[in-house]
């Protein structure tokens, strides 16, 4: 199978100190890749650190996007070729609205036809004159991200915990628009999931655990989601780890 | 009839001129005044009810303007005032008369040291409803040159008047504007003030006094560029009840100082009164001070400010580079944000222009 992202060996420092070890990680073209891990394993580092963001230092290793080395390229660089990331907490910015900052994003993309559907299926038309992230609630903050995003028109999504601070309304409202979306353009998907809900959305075969800065598990979702559901991830610990990367 | 305007600005003068806010055609404008240095170069109405004449022409006129409103308002602060002006324009709405179309002004500065000393009166009659948008900048060559602009609003009983002000100056010139408003009972006044461009030093202190169940409002929007100071404030005092006013400021140091003063004095009772001052320091040397005050001493009456200084953070760089803009163009993107022309106060035709003047000048400046 096709990788489109491809990672070895890889350590990153945040603020002096390592949180991602010696992680390896694949990811196939028109592959969804659910991520699983504790508060503070390394989930959202290692999205930070495919992005590039300033803060997190690549000590070592690689992260290949489509065949290409991407260590060094900036972060605005690495959207351009194809990556785009939902973020769980996105800053507050005032004075650009929605509506304007897609027409940014859409320029550059060129897509604005999928533009108008997505604003029915996320049902964001009253948040189009709102300004970037002030005053949103949850909900209204992810389905304003996954808009954003999906008008990007990445290769890879890297998606933050989409269903974070979500109701149960709004997880079906997005899971389904993703779910469809990715199936359409046949986009693979790095996935970070506490909860699972999104499981019931996002069909894929495919699931990872982290812990302490290294993925140390691959199972299918359902199977490893309901292993850490009855005993956490203490187990998950002792029997993976020992037993080496499982695909 | 053409309702053009002729003039001699040159093609440079004359871009400067419509950044500021000038119609040269007229086609969205009630009435038009246009001075370079000392001379009077344009002035008429379109529209029966507004009066709008060189102030020298004005006071000779009708003496009785000079009676009734020559320095009267800094009279009614105790306050002295440059009398040695010359020119400056007289602008009437008549009582009653509710004006779609803006009224138009431009002041400006065209040879080099020359010290330019207006003195305006603005009156909205009883019942009155008016915008003036009023353009203030000056000619590269206009060096070292200086601005002085006296303006006396009187707001009379139930009118509504919304003044505002763009100013679009070189690095080196120094301007001082001293602005009073009387606002007669159920009277409102706008003020929005924009300066967006390098400016050597700007010294301001607009202040309204409001009457009883009267409005003011002070908006402001403010970018300091190195080697410059801007030192502006709004004041409003309140002296009856069931007045109310808000002042909002963004001031943005590219690497120059502001001063952001504010000031509410309440000398009666029920009073409501807010005062909302931002500032975004940009570059290391930049420096933005915010002074904001409340007075009153009266119990009933609400009164209250927030302000808050930062620098554009982290975060906000990442995220939209994470959306694939480059590291420049999103600083200049959230700085743009920051200088949000939906603070102003303005009819929705207007908004636009401005904002449309302030999407130039930031694409130029930053």
């Amino acid at each position: 199978m096709e990788t489109i992202l491809k990672i070895r060996n890889l350590t990153v420092e945040v603020e002096g100190k390592a949180i991602l070890r010696n992680l390896d990680l694949d990811i196939a073209k028109n592959q969804n890749l659910i991520l699983f891990g504790p508060n503070g394993s390394g989930k959202s580092t290692l999205i930070g650190a495919i992005m590039g963001f300033e803060n997190y230092k690549v000590t070592s290793g690689t992260i290949e996007f489509s065949g290409k080395n991407i260590i060094g390229l900036t972060p605005d660089q690495r959207a351009r070729l194809g990556i785009g990331v939902m973020f769980q907490h996105p800053p507050k910015i005032r004075g650009i609205q929605l509506k304007q900052f897609i027409e940014l994003l859409s320029d550059k993309s060129n897509n604005s036809k999928e533009k108008d559907s997505l604003v029915e299926t996320l049902n964001l038309s009253y948040l189009l004159d709102r300004d970037l992230n002030v005053d949103l609630s949850g909900g209204e903050i992810k389905r304003s991200e996954l808009f954003q995003v999906l008008v990007q028109r990445p290769k890879l999504l890297l998606l933050d915990e989409p269903e974070s601070g979500v109701d149960l309304e709004n997880i079906a409202l997005m899971g389904k628009a993703l779910n469809s979306y990715l199936k359409r353009h046949k986009l693979s998907a790095l996935i970070i999931s506490h909860t699972g809900y999104i499981l019931e959305y996002i069909k894929t075969k495919y699931a990872c655990v982290m812990l302490e800065g290294k993925v140390c598990c691959h199972d299918n979702p359902t199977k490893i989601f309901s292993e850490i559901k009855s005993v956490g991830y203490e187990r998950c610990k002792d029997c993976r780890c020992r037993s080496g990367i499982k695909k | 009839m053409t309702k053009k305007i002729n003039h001699n600005f040159n093609q440079e003068d004359q871009d400067k001129i419509k950044k500021t806010g000038l119609d040269f055609s007229q086609k969205t404008r009630s009435a038009s005044f246009i001075q370079q240095d000392n001379d009077i170069l344009f002035n008429k109405s379109l529209l029966d009810g507004i009066e709008i004449e060189p102030i020298e022409a004005a006071l000779n006129k009708y003496p009785q303007i000079k009676e009734k409103y020559y320095g009267k308002a800094f009279k009614e602060l105790n306050k002295e005032y440059p009398k040695e002006t010359v020119g400056g324009y007289f602008i009437r709405i008549k009582k009653g008369k509710k004006v779609e179309f803006p009224i138009q002004s431009c002041l400006f500065l065209k040879n080099k040291k020359f010290k330019q000393k207006v003195h305006n009166i603005i009156v909205a009659e009883e019942g009155a409803q008016a915008h003036i948008i009023t353009g203030c900048a000056s000619a590269k060559a206009a060096e070292e040159a200086y601005h002085l602009g006296i303006s006396e609003f009187f707001v009379e009983k139930n009118a509504y008047l919304n003044f505002t002000m763009i100013h679009r100056w070189e690095k080196d010139i120094e301007v001082k504007p001293m602005s009073v408003a009387i606002v007669s009972q159920g009277g409102s006044f706008v003020s929005n003030y924009i300066c967006l461009n390098p400016v050597r030093d700007i010294k301001m202190y607009p202040t309204a006094v409001l009457a009883k169940d009267c409005k003011a409002t002070f908006s402001s929007l403010m970018v300091a560029y190195p080697n410059c100071i801007q030192d502006i404030g709004s004041r409003v005092i309140f002296k009856e009840p069931g007045a109310s006013a808000e002042i909002i400021s963004r001031a943005v140091s590219l690497g120059g100082e502001v001063i952001a003063r504010g000031d509410l004095d309440s000398k009666a009772a029920g009073i409501k009164a807010h005062l909302e001052c931002r500032g975004l320091i940009v570059t290391e040397t930049g420096k933005i001070h915010a002074i904001p005050e409340l007075k009153t001493k009266y119990r009933d009456v609400d009164m209250s400010h927030e302000a808050a200084i930062g620098k554009i953070s982290k975060d906000e760089i990442n995220y939209l580079r994470a959306r694939g803009i480059p590291k420049e163009e999103a600083q200049s993107l959230i700085i743009r944000g920051f200088v949000d022309v939906n603070i102003l106060a303005l009819p929705e035709e207007l908004r636009k222009e401005v904002d449309k003047l302030a999407d130039q000048t930031l694409e130029s400046g930053l």
